[in-house]
């Protein structure tokens, strides 16, 4: 039961660290520019695709991953400029009906692209196998080389958030853009530069996580829910809330799936506890965000609703 | 002054409305006709269709036009109305009425349980929590694994009316949609021109002014929250007939992003606009489908396109035209 706890709470990191790389650039752009962006699970999906093309193509997962960015950057940039910019100052509306006609546009483009059959990336050689935790555990190496890179690109965006010059600017326009701008600021180039790093951060979780799941063209969408579920706990604007967000729903999902209806048993017969606990399960992170809503409107961590 | 320029007069934007609503609604009656002769019957099907998401578009219009609540949620209460109707007739309780009436209470305290916690909220953090929401009604159906979970459960029969199947036959269960289309029709036009009609705009207006005037927004918005939701369960109700097979597809949040696109493809706050908007938005889809398999691809760039360069949707593009001419 314990080693079962354990490997369980790997895996919500594992899945929380993923959520941060998405939600970290959704929660930006929505408290500096306050733009809703459907298609920022799209992003997460085309760079998955960008390094299956590209290991592929070179025979190597690093050179992959290394070329990735460049085509994660050029995406982010053209999105940014070609529709999103035009959306800065229009309602909310219109921008949720924008960035659904994007979701379709992509979603279609991937398949006239790469087809509907996913794809597989092989695991990097020296990534591979598997390493003890606890007596008989065993855990995948690749999967803490996830962990380990998701918890140092979230201690490089805190460095780079609250000791340097672009990072103030970025918590300054999320408290009082027009403020920064009356400063002389040129907010349409810090926005591209805010956009266009969540996309490269979204494109970069959907990288890694290539290898452990099959790449296809529904994989954007229901990560895309699970993130905004961690933005609105977490808070709008905010990296910190973001990051517990992350971690919290993505413990929740994969300890409430296992150990929910464990738990369950001890009340109820064993057949009623199986079906409400698979019935509760996927629930179980909605229902938290209810609750913690329910207290704080504004998220843990939101300065205004 | 004010009071000496005061002359009584009817509401001048409704009346053009009205008139293109009923207009519209004869042309619907016209369709069965036209169709037998053309002796395609499954287009019959596709009428009916495109008249219960009518019904879907317009219930959603009376909050978002007319609430200013970007619900992304919807599709859920369409989820409720489809499955009220294969759940209920499995136990044996096949009569519409009654499966209307069990849609309408589930949906309620959905809506009065959601609603109250995402009213709480507002703009950005509204949309997204009403997407969650929609989204947990989504697994729900998913993991109810008696009623065939993510592969949907077909029904063995239409509901009854009273104890007679003639729903079976598609031309009446046209004419039944159209029937509640145009019921439902005449109560939102009721509830828009009502005193509460009125303080749910002004509310949209300006809340803080609103609240200073007495009136709490919350109790106004949660209540038109509420009906909306009931509203859009029926249009569930009669989509489960129209295609004899539910399934947690019916709620997925492409689904709510559709009903959105529907809404302001006909003009938001305008309710004939949003009826002219599912008509439009489904047709789009039927046309691009027989021309493309990619339809998925065109109707998104349509739908950037719509937003960059009309935003009020077809009425925008219909009063600007008009506008121009005059």
């Amino acid at each position: 039961m314990a080693n079962l706890f354990v490997l369980q709470l790997l895996n919500g990191l594992q899945l929380g660290v993923l959520l941060f790389l998405i939600a970290a650039g959704l929660t930006l752009v929505f408290g500096i520019m306050d733009v809703v962006n459907l298609a920022h699970g799209v992003l997460y999906m085309v760079g998955a695709y960008f390094l299956a093309t590209f290991a592929a193509l070179t025979g190597s997962f690093w050179w992959g991953l290394l070329l990735m960015f460049p085509a994660a950057i050029v995406v982010g940039l053209v999105l940014e400029v070609v529709v999103i910019r035009r959306l800065y100052a229009r309602s909310h509306l219109d921008q949720v009906l924008a960035t659904f006609g994007l979701v379709m546009i992509a979603n279609e483009t991937v398949k006239i692209v790469w087809g509907v059959s996913p794809l597989s990336v092989p695991t990097p050689e020296i990534l591979s196998g598997s390493v003890p935790l606890m007596g008989p555990l065993q855990y995948p190496v690749y999967r803490i080389a996830i962990i380990v890179t998701g918890l140092a690109v979230a201690g490089g965006l805190y460095l780079v958030i609250n000791h340097t010059r672009i990072g103030m600017l970025l918590r300054a326009g999320a408290t009082n853009r027009t403020m920064v701008s009356a400063l002389g600021i040129d907010i349409g180039k810090l926005f591209a530069i805010v956009f266009t790093l969540g996309a490269v951060l979204a494109c970069f979780a959907g990288a890694l996580v290539a290898p452990i799941l099959s790449v296809d063209t529904g994989m954007g969408e229901s990560v895309l829910i699970l993130t905004f579920v961690v933005v609105v706990i977490g808070g709008i604007g905010s990296i910190k809330g973001a990051f517990l967000g992350a971690i919290l729903v993505a413990v929740v999902d994969t300890i409430g799936g296992v150990f929910g209806p464990i738990l369950l048993r001890s009340v109820l017969d064993p057949a009623a506890a199986g079906q409400t606990g698979r019935m509760l399960a996927p629930m179980l992170v909605y229902i938290l965000m209810a609750a913690i809503l329910f207290a704080r409107p504004a998220g843990l961590f939101g300065g205004r609703a | 002054m004010t009071a000496a320029t005061a002359v009584p007069t009817r509401a001048p934007a409704l009346a053009p409305r009205l008139k293109a609503a009923l207009v519209l609604f004869v042309l619907f009656a016209l369709v069965p006709p036209v169709v037998m002769a053309a002796d395609d019957p499954f287009l019959i099907l596709i009428a009916t269709r495109i008249l219960a998401y009518a019904i879907a578009a317009m219930a959603l219009d009376l909050i978002l036009g007319y609430g200013a609540m970007v619900s992304f949620g919807h599709a859920a209460y369409l989820g409720f109305g489809t499955y009220a109707v294969a759940i209920l007739s499995s136990y044996g309780v096949t009569d519409i009425f009654v499966q209307m009436l069990g849609a309408v209470l589930v949906s309620a305290l959905f809506a009065l349980v959601t609603g109250a916690i995402s009213l709480r909220t507002r703009g950005v953090y509204f949309i997204m929590i009403t997407l969650a929401f929609g989204q947990m009604a989504f697994f729900f159906f998913i993991s109810l694994s008696a009623y065939g979970g993510d592969d949907g459960y077909g029904l063995s029969q239409r509901s009854t009316v009273l104890g007679s199947a003639i729903l079976e036959n598609d031309v009446t269960l046209y004419y039944a949609t159209l029937a509640v289309l145009i019921a439902l029709f005449a109560l939102c036009h009721r509830i828009v021109g009502s005193r509460f009609g009125r303080v749910l705009t002004g509310i949209r207006e300006n809340p803080v002014r609103m609240e200073a005037i007495g009136f709490s927004p919350f109790r106004y918005q949660l209540t038109a929250f509420v009906i909306s939701g009931c509203m859009t369960s029926l249009a569930g109700v009669l989509l489960a007939n129209q295609a004899e097979f539910v399934s947690p597809a019916f709620m997925s949040w492409h689904r709510s992003g559709e009903l959105i696109v529907m809404v302001v493809l006909g003009g938001i706050g305008t309710l004939t606009g949003a009826i002219g908007g599912a008509v439009a938005a489904l047709l789009l889809e039927e046309v691009l489908g027989m021309l493309t398999e990619h339809w998925q691809l065109w109707f998104g760039i349509f739908l950037v396109l719509m937003v960059l360069f009309s935003p009020r949707g077809i009425t925008g593009l219909v009063e600007q035209m008009r506008g121009r001419r005059e």
